[in-house]
């Protein structure tokens, strides 16, 4: 009885021990995969088409999903600010609420979750079936590194698109917060922007949320070029690199969320 | 006999481009000269080669010396050796999962030997630095057996790809590049369809269009004849053979399909389990006693390539069930 | 390079982008109203300076005319040193009262300057020598709860 107990423990361990170590190893490939990318990239500066191009793919084609997204956010933060904020008589307060929110918070990690699972996904099934129909191979054969003419666009793209969607969902969503707390609902537009203009400081509140829009940006880009780079080339490979492109960058960018904050965010 | 062989070269070689020269001369300079340059260049290439030829078997272009190749503990191939000279045609046959990709791949460097040297025109590639690799794959073309275009450009995009990429030519100049490579394959009025749209033989003639663009001195094909009908089969055997003998280079044909290879190729080297089994000219290959050639010729299905994987006899599987029972 | 429609879509994104920043600059930030042009620093004493915290504004007249740029506590004389950025354009004369105030009844401290009528100005480094610390609602409630006692006693 013992003996199965042991046994069985022991599968467990190695299966731990192994999942660890795959880990650990896959981590450091993808370090080395990030210095080859930012080393290749002078193709991608020097050629903007590309770079260019892969702004288009992630970035113009995100805009109505994140703008949608924007808007809604903003407007039920209006609402659901509005609901407690009037229980203690700070309804004035709801344009503070909504622009702090938004330009601190959820500008920057709702539009890096959304980014993740369009663009992001989007970025890994591509390359991914490329290194699949053996067009990554045919491209190496023809003396042309892949690295630099495939994947640094695409992470540049993704880290030049990342910003100004997080800038974009923030505007619509304080605008959003504006339509419902002051037109449908009827708190005062002039304190509604007022104490927000008060409060919100550029250098602390914004610059630091753009910051963070480009930590995100990067993270997301990165983890979605190496799962492509590094997905087995069947069918079954590339769809479970999608899954693990949008899972691994979620998280990444609620823990980097917070060590941010934590950073930028002491002593207020 | 290599004499003559040369001369016939010369006489036929590609002619599809001297022609498609005249046909697309247009009233403007760059072309023009363009097509003087093109044959001056051709010219001298087989020039080049007559006397190359002619001396005695100076060094082979693909030179692999007892190579051995191992992945993951799975030897691939064992003391692999064989040589090609330049202006060849050689087929490497053999039956699926033998090791020939892995020839090939040794071939454009991707992968090392674990054992020997693999030399292409003298240089041996493990040597060689990841610059040194690129120059070196820059003289080489390798069709993919099912094309691998690259799937978000056009046709003429794909075949420019490489002249893009490696020269500074201006658009002109590559669009006449484009469609002389194109006019050799059949397929300049194709130039502007993306990949999506082209059915698998024509495809592939767009791949070979795009892999000779810049007129690589080593073609190696990739089962070019597998899922082919007759009438491509047949296309693509001839600008095999055409293409070999225009570029002045070596060809290296990796196949199972016997009859289309032993009308074509001037030399076959046949593996089996990661060894070279036979050689010779299609005539010597088709005139052999050895019982692997033989099955594999007249495609027996038992020979010394067994039909069953390996497994226990059948008498123990269905008796250990039935004691069981 | 050959224009192609992409680039149009990439220049009205990229254009997007930055107009939405430059929105959260203007209209929700107030980098409109932040001068980063001169200021000058003045330090305060307070006793107490009761909820004011750094960035709090320094007003006079309802108008603010700069920020609390650091809070700290003096070991020497435990008092609290409050460090104030003033805008260039506004001098204050000596005599200025610096009192920690509330904004409403439970709103945010700020400092209000109240000036008197000296002709000499605070120059930059300068210490305000009066000052008025903020209110402690307990102290107040202990002022009025004592002074209701002493009446009581009285009336007898």
């Amino acid at each position: 009885m013992f003996e199965k107990l042991f046994s069985g423990l022991r599968s467990v361990l190695t299966f731990l021990g192994r999942g660890l170590i795959d880990r650990l190893w896959r981590l450091g490939f993808a370090a080395r995969f990030f210095l080859a990318l930012l080393l290749h990239s002078g193709t991608a500066l020097r050629r903007p088409q590309l770079t260019l191009r892969e702004v288009y793919f992630s970035g113009v084609l995100s805009l109505i999903i994140i703008s949608v997204s924007g808007l809604f956010v903003g407007m039920v933060l209006g609402l659901q600010g509005y609901d407690t904020l009037q229980r203690y008589g700070s309804s004035e307060a709801l344009g503070i609420l909504v622009a702090l929110s938004l330009v601190r918070e959820l500008g920057p990690v709702v539009a890096g979750l959304l980014f993740a699972s369009r663009a992001g996904s989007a970025i890994t099934a591509e390359i991914g079936l490329m290194k699949a129909t053996e067009q990554i191979s045919a491209m190496e054969m023809m003396a042309v590194n892949p690295i630099a003419r495939v994947m640094a666009p695409r992470f540049w793209g993704g880290v030049i698109s990342m910003p100004l969607l997080a800038a974009l969902f923030s505007a619509l969503g304080v605008c959003g917060g504006w339509l419902v707390g002051v037109v449908l609902i009827g708190v005062d537009d002039g304190a509604f922007w007022g104490q927000m203009q008060a409060t919100v400081d550029f250098r602390q509140d914004i610059v630091n949320g753009v910051i963070k829009s480009v930590v995100f940006g990067v993270a997301v880009s990165l983890i979605a070029v190496f799962e492509g780079f590094d997905a087995p080339p069947t069918a079954e490979g590339v769809s479970r690199a999608t899954t693990r492109t949008v899972v691994t960058s979620s998280l990444a960018i609620l823990a980097l969320d917070f060590v941010l904050t934590a950073f930028m965010f002491r002593g207020i | 006999m290599r004499a003559s062989l040369h001369l016939k070269g010369v006489k036929n070689a590609d002619f599809d481009l001297q022609r498609v020269g005249h046909r697309l001369t247009r009233p403007t300079g760059t072309s023009l000269s363009f097509a003087v340059m093109m044959s001056c260049c051709l010219v001298e290439s087989r020039l080049y080669t007559l006397a190359y030829d002619f001396a005695v078997d100076a060094q082979p272009l693909v030179s692999i010396d007892n190579v051995s190749f191992a992945y993951d503990r799975r030897v691939i191939l064992k003391g692999v050796s064989l040589s090609i000279p330049r202006g060849r045609l050689v087929a490497i046959m053999g039956a699926s999962g033998c090791g020939k990709t892995t020839l090939l791949r040794l071939i454009g460097a991707q992968i090392m030997p674990s054992q020997g040297e693999v030399r292409i025109d003298g240089a041996a590639t493990h040597t060689l630095d990841q610059d040194g690799i690129f120059a070196l794959r820059r003289r080489m073309g390798l069709l993919f057996q099912f094309g691998a275009l690259f799937t978000d450009m056009s046709v003429f995009d794909n075949v420019a790809f490489q002249i893009r990429e490696h020269t500074d030519l201006p658009e002109s100049m590559v669009r006449d590049l484009v469609m002389l490579k194109l006019q050799a394959v059949g397929l300049r009025g194709a130039q502007d369809l993306m990949p999506g749209e082209l059915s698998g033989g024509m495809a592939r003639r767009v791949a070979l269009a795009r892999a000779i663009a810049l007129d690589p001195v080593l073609m190696m094909y990739d089962e070019p004849f597998t899922g082919l009908d007759p009438l491509s089969l047949g296309v693509i055997g001839q600008l095999i053979r055409k293409l070999n003998d225009a570029l002045g280079g070596s060809s290296i044909i990796v196949t199972h399909d016997v009859q289309e290879s032993l009308q074509l190729v001037d030399y076959v080297y046949f593996v089996s389990d990661g060894r070279i089994v036979a050689q010779g000219t299609p005539d010597e290959i088709r005139a052999s006693n050895d019982p692997w050639v033989h099955q594999f010729i007249w495609a027996q299905t038992d020979g010394p390539v067994p039909f069953h994987y390996p497994a226990r006899p059948m008498r123990d599987v269905m008796l250990r069930s039935a004691r069981r029972v | 390079m050959n224009r192609t429609i992409i680039d149009l879509w990439v220049g009205v994104f990229v254009a997007i982008g930055l107009a939405s920043l430059v929105f959260l600059a203007l209209k929700v930030g107030n980098l409109s109203s932040s001068n980063h042009g001169e200021t000058y620093t003045l330090q305060a004493r307070f006793d107490n300076i009761g909820g004011l915290k750094v960035r709090a504004p320094v007003k006079s007249a309802g108008v603010v005319v700069g920020r609390v740029r650091a809070i700290e506590f003096d070991p020497e004389r435990y008092v609290a040193v409050v460090r104030m950025d003033i805008d260039q354009r506004y001098p204050f004369p000596k005599d200025t009262i610096a009192t920690i105030l509330t904004s409403g009844l439970l709103g945010e401290q700020y400092v209000g300057m109240k000036v008197g009528g000296d002709v000499d100005m605070l120059k930059n480094g300068d210490t305000i020598k009066q000052s008025q610390s903020a209110v402690v609602l307990e102290d107040l409630i202990g002022q009025f709860l004592f002074s209701k006692a002493a009446e009581g006693t009285e009336k007898k």
